[in-house]
């Protein structure tokens, strides 16, 4: 292991083990009410849920509307093991994790099979019809409880294990895109057909990207069902799942620091403006219109919260002279246009880097054979140069 | 047999209501390769427009489709002009979420508008006779549903195949830019096609109301996503495509009804789901549609 990449992984992990103590020693100490630390635990549980999602459409570029469906499968399949199992209640509570994600994951995978060997906006529909039926399908069997759900499932989700599993998911998602698979799913989502022409199987990595999405988010409905205690089909209907994907677009497609921006903001917001909830919906669609808009990519767009930026900001609030930030760590987890790449490093000024505070890994590659490909692919193409964000460019009227 | 049937024309009515709603999927996906999923809330809205004409300003009821398919047709194309005209050239994806936003918009306003309870659509059907099949009974307004439908979808095939704006459709579907470089208008093509498949949608919602007199925000839902169901069924961004697939998956779905027992009723849904499952796996270009060349 490079001694850049070993380097960056100790200050990661020492920083979230420092936001870690800091909140973990609140909590101890009450500072932290009961009330606050509830709504501690359903931030790290929606920011699960959006990282996982933006896995699906920011980095994928794939619209899943039922993403609920998959937090319900986790939820239940880990409530029923904790109920059922007879085992002690922590042996059952990680069980019930991995089972819940891997049933997550077979359900994706069974839903992904006729809409992700195709081209075009099908999976929308199919989640969105998954998103329906999973909900009725819960209803109507008995063991899950029928519509009146499941009671008295083991309060056994608190914050330290909420967190470290937000951390251990930010991993995965990195390690993921920072590995060849993830080049893959970035190039197709950049540009399918001259992924394809790559010669990257398509089917396959959206498979892969899909699945590993939704296995996240049966993680976090198997946190959600120990945290809640009781599960209800009605909970992860069609506007449970627009809440994460409002959340994903509020962050900024493809930002896995923007996702948890968005999900603390988004997860506070409702529960300080009491009395708005009836209004809540209408404005997260008024949102999602202006955002689309104006900003497409989201506030944070495809830029992440990293070490560099901290760093630059430290820089500039103690006016220090420029330490050691050596200029080639990042790589953009945006496969970009080699001119906008080299301009944005060249001034300096933007967080371009994929190097988050926590759990990541850096590659020293600047410009991997695919983001070259693709930088000369969409020049060719020469089209369309207003897009200032290379999710923008995907031409629509290409058929 | 009768049985058979009535459960036959039942499922020809609800198709024609599909097939309505599914050629505004299809006419504009065609054109701006968008699935506009707020069409099934186009239709809610059309739905309540043609109740307060009826109840509220005491409109005939052919008045009253009249007034609700032009405000559908109007809203539709502010609908396009401010949501999604600015995303012409951005991604799928930007525009997708654009639709979903406007689906949700139109959703929840209509709830704080006109709050959640489902308001009953008064009878215009009560004076007119019924036509008995065997031992059962099929109101006229079945068949009178059914008819419309198909005139107005005769008229559409007309429309879009011998007139020159209708032509000019068919152009803009076929090559947007090669369109415009001919001097067609696009942005004026487009608008006419949100406003002809709002128009439809809005028709197709009072003909569903004749069967299912219950306007409520959400009521758009199922049908609009059944419809498009019917679309891919039939090939989506073909016209004719549509009307068959309406068709054909309200008779599927009517038979599903009729024949699976009562005790899984809400699983009947899921039929639908499987059809689409079904195409997209079997023949994903629909049963009208040609195989897609992919061109970079």
């Amino acid at each position: 292991m490079p001694k850049k990449k070993i380097r960056s992984y100790l200050i990661n992990i020492a920083a979230a083990l420092l936001v870690f103590s800091v909140v973990y020693l609140a909590l101890q100490l009450g500072w932290i009410n009961s009330y606050y630390r509830s709504i501690l635990i359903l931030i790290c549980i929606n920011s699960i849920m959006t990282i996982s999602l933006n896995l699906a459409t920011g980095l994928l570029g794939e619209l899943c509307l039922g993403h609920a469906g998959f937090m319900a499968v986790g939820a239940y399949t880990a409530a029923l093991i904790s109920l059922n199992s007879g085992l002690s209640p922590y042996l059952s509570l990680t069980l019930g994790i991995l089972t819940g994600a891997v049933t997550a994951g077979i359900t994706a995978f069974i839903v992904g099979i006729p809409a992700l060997r195709l081209r075009g906006d099908y999976l929308a529909i199919i989640t969105l019809a998954f998103g329906q039926i999973i909900t009725i399908l819960i209803r109507s069997l008995g063991f899950t409880g029928g519509a009146l759900g499941l009671n008295g499932i083991p309060l056994l989700t608190d914050f330290p294990l909420t967190f470290w599993m937000l951390i251990v998911t930010m991993y995965i998602v990195y390690a993921l895109i920072r590995s060849r698979q993830g080049r893959a799913i970035l190039a197709i989502r950049e540009d399918d057909i001259a992924a394809e022409a790559s010669g990257i199987n398509v089917t396959h990595y959206k498979m892969l990207a899909f699945v590993i999405s939704a296995m996240l988010a049966g993680v976090a409905g198997a946190l959600y069902a120990h945290y809640q205690g009781v599960l209800t089909p009605e909970k992860f209907d069609y506007n449970y799942s627009i809440d994460f994907m409002v959340m994903v677009v509020f962050g900024g497609m493809g930002s896995i620091t923007g996702s948890i921006l968005a999900a603390v903001v988004l997860t506070i917001l409702p529960q300080l403006l009491y009395g708005f909830s009836d209004y809540r919906m209408l404005l997260y669609s008024i949102l999602l219109i202006a955002l689309m808009i104006f900003k497409p990519s989201g506030l944070l767009g495809q830029k992440e919260l990293s070490q560099r930026v901290f760093q630059r900001l430290g820089r500039q609030l103690w006016g220090k002279k420029a330490q050691t930030v050596p200029a080639e760590t990042d790589i953009p987890t945006t496969v970009v246009d080699e001119d906008t790449y080299l301009t944005e490093q060249g001034s300096g000024d933007s967080g371009v880097g994929g190097s988050s505070t926590r759990g990541q890994e850096n590659l020293p590659v600047s410009g991997t054979p695919i983001a070259e490909a693709e930088g000369k692919h969409q020049e060719r193409l020469g089209l369309d140069t207003q897009g200032d964000e290379p999710l923008a460019r995907k031409q629509k009227g290409r058929r | 047999m009768t049985y058979f049937i009535t459960q036959f024309i039942n499922g020809l009515q609800i198709g024609a209501i599909y097939a309505l709603i599914a050629l505004g999927y299809t006419m504009v996906y065609g054109i701006i390769k968008l699935i506009n999923f707020a069409h099934g809330d186009l239709m809610m809205v059309g739905a309540y427009i043609a109740f307060f004409a009826l109840s509220n300003w005491g409109l005939p009821i052919y008045l009253a489709a009249a007034v609700s398919m032009v405000g559908t047709a109007i809203l539709g194309v502010v609908i396009d002009r401010i949501a999604y005209k600015p995303l012409r050239d951005a991604s799928r994806l930007s525009a997708l979420i654009t639709a979903i936003a406007v689906s949700l918009l139109l959703q929840n306003a209509c709830m704080l508008l006109f709050s959640s309870s489902p308001r009953r659509f008064p009878t215009v059907t009560a004076n007119l006779p019924t036509i008995s099949i065997g031992n059962s009974t099929v109101n006229v307004i079945v068949f009178i549903s059914i008819a419309l439908a198909i005139a107005l979808m005769i008229i559409l095939n007309l429309f879009v195949n011998k007139t020159r704006i209708g032509k000019a459709m068919l152009a803009v579907s076929e090559d947007m830019r090669a369109a415009q470089l001919m001097g067609i208008n696009v942005d004026f093509i487009v608008s006419l096609t949100f406003a002809i498949g709002s128009a439809l949608a809005a028709f197709a919602a009072v003909l569903y109301l004749f069967s299912y007199p219950q306007i409520e925000p959400y009521m758009g839902a199922m049908p609009g996503i059944k419809a498009f169901i019917a679309a891919v069924l039939g090939g989506i961004g073909i016209i004719p495509g549509a009307m068959v697939g309406g068709f054909l998956l309200g008779i599927i779905e009517s038979m599903a009804k009729a024949y699976i027992p009562s005790a899984f009723s809400q699983v009947t849904d899921a039929v639908v789901f499987l059809v689409l499952i079904l195409v997209l796996l079997i023949k994903p270009s629909g049963l009208m549609g040609k195989p897609e060349k992919v061109k970079v």
